[in-house]
């Protein structure tokens, strides 16, 4: 299988903290993976340095087999990313959200491919609605309806249930897995909830202090810690220094 | 939507870029960025207003200061003409300062720098939709200005002839540069810093002999004078009025200090944007 993502060695101190530290990893093309570890671990550091917001202090990523410092146009977009916690413009329309981000992509069709996106994602009603009166729920919807106006061969996913009630969360993983086997998307996805990790994630990468701890199958590492489940793995190994 | 102008603005500026070859920006995306500004000011009363309040504001008080200093009949000084114009100025280079300012703070004010910057956006598209963004907020200033002192002081702005042209287009580049500047400030220190977005250009008025000629400043001032562009426009604006003739001296001291001023800002921008990356601030500009 290809590696759509490799990271080597990746280090990124802010003055004397380190918060990754020599990290490694690839992920596979067309899987859901899950970047996971405690609070303070480094997954948002790790997530933000993928998607070239903040340059690492050393090491290597590599996205598509290419590296930012010579392809960051075309590495981003061929990328999307989306995360409860960074809202579009509350002062714009729906509408108009998706017309702006779907124009710096340079999206070709871009009314028939919103047209599209919101049936799939169900926001037709609103699209006329100031993006500051979605509900948690609809936000979370435009956001990955943005995320996709691209196409994207990688979607970065950034807790995308949190803060979601369980009907809307159980809505949102459906969703995703039928993103992933309709369109062959490679997710890396970041999440504390670890039935919903087991539930849709092919991997998991477990990182600590910002470093690699772990990585496998969710029902292969939970035999191989001998726990009844992905949740007491996720325990120990971060109870475990 | 479909026809709203910007649209048509976008597609001149991609032929524009395709017929100069330009590679290092791509318009669509600068089109994008002006297109969620021009949103903005579509349903923004108050947005519209600041575009309209300050200048009509200017016009009043100067406009009305000039008719009175005309009943003086101060030989050889027209003072609708020469204070009239130079607030008409003026406000051109505040408006280009400003405009740049406040569309960099939209995108700060809703943190919408992650969401944008992780698209394929080069940070060079994203100042020049700043700027563009710019370009249409000094039109609109320009329709109200010219059109009050017309109205109310018959000055017709136009007819002070086209060698002010290349003045204008200084104090717009100035304006530009003193916003992109303010713009890596508020990069550097967050948000409490934007108070500059709206205060910086006062701190060069006094030095740019906009309303009195460069003599009248204490000779050390006129050294910290000989260094804004702006002062060599507001020189050769009055000289231009005076003797009709284009004042090229002027002119050039105009354009090389321009020169000076949009490399280095840009410059300073870029080198802050690395260090909000590198510190990881980008998305931690308040407070």
């Amino acid at each position: 299988m290809t590696s759509v993502i490799e990271v080597e060695n990746l280090v990124k101190s802010f003055g004397s903290v380190r918060a990754v530290d020599g990290l490694y990893f690839a992920v596979e093309e067309g899987t859901i993976t899950g970047l996971l570890g405690p609070n303070g671990a480094g997954k948002t550091t790790t997530i933000q340095m993928l998607l070239d917001l903040i340059t690492p202090t050393s090491g290597t990523i590599r996205i598509f087999g290419k590296e930012y410092k010579t392809a960051r146009e075309d590495i981003l977009q061929s990328i999307n990313f989306s995360s409860p916690y960074v809202s579009l413009p509350g002062n714009l329309t729906v509408y108009e959200n998706l017309l702006t981000f779907g124009r710096l992509y340079g999206v070709k069709e871009l009314r028939k491919k919103i047209d599209e996106l919101v049936d799939f994602f169900e926001i037709r009603d609103f699209l006329k609605k100031m993006t500051y009166n979605l509900s948690t729920g609809q936000l979370t919807r435009l956001n990955l309806t943005k995320a996709l106006l691209n196409d994207p061969k990688l979607l970065l996913l950034d807790e995308p249930t949190a803060s979601l009630d369980p009907d809307i969360a159980d809505r949102t993983r459906q969703l995703l897995m039928r993103i992933q086997k309709e369109r062959g998307v490679t997710i890396l996805y970041t999440s504390h909830n670890m039935e919903e990790v087991e539930e849709i994630c092919d991997k998991v990468i477990f990182i600590q202090h910002g470093k690699f701890k772990d990585e496998g199958v969710p029902a292969e590492l939970v035999k191989k810690y001998g726990h009844k489940d992905l949740n007491d793995v996720f325990l120990h190994i971060a109870r475990t220094t | 939507m479909s026809g709203f102008w910007p649209l048509y603005i976008g597609i001149c500026l991609e032929l524009v870029s395709w017929l100069l070859g330009f590679n290092f920006m791509k318009f669509h995306r600068i089109n994008a960025l002006l297109i969620r500004h021009m949103y903005l000011f579509k349903r923004s009363f108050p947005r519209i207003m600041d575009i309209v309040y300050w200048p009509v504001m200017d016009i009043l008080v100067w406009g009305f200061l000039s008719l009175y200093i005309d009943t003086l009949h101060i030989t050889g000084f027209n003072a609708i003409t020469v204070l009239l114009g130079a607030v008409v100025f003026w406000d051109f280079l505040n408006q280009s300062q400003k405009s740049v300012s406040i569309a960099f703070l939209e995108e700060v004010w809703e943190k919408n720098l992650l969401n944008i910057f992780v698209t394929p956006l080069r940070l060079s598209e994203f100042l020049g939709a700043t700027v563009l963004v710019g370009v249409v907020r000094i039109f609109l200033v320009g329709i109200v200005l010219s059109s009050l002192s017309y109205l109310f002081y018959h000055f017709n702005l136009f007819s002070l002839g086209f060698y002010l042209i290349p003045f204008v287009l200084n104090l717009f580049l100035f304006g530009w540069s003193l916003g992109i500047f303010t713009n890596a400030i508020i990069l550097r220190f967050g948000t409490s810093a934007q108070i500059l977005a709206f205060g910086f250009i006062i701190l060069i008025q006094p030095f740019s002999a906009v309303f009195y000629p460069v003599s009248a400043l204490p000779s050390g001032l006129q050294v910290v004078a000989g260094l804004l562009p702006s002062t060599y426009v507001f020189e050769g604006m009055r000289s231009v009025l005076s003797t009709g003739s284009l004042p090229t001296a002027l002119l050039v001291g105009a354009f090389a200090t321009n020169a000076v001023y949009l490399i280095l800002t840009l410059w300073f921008f870029a080198r802050m944007f690395a260090y909000v990356k590198r510190e990881g601030k980008l998305l931690k500009l308040e407070g």
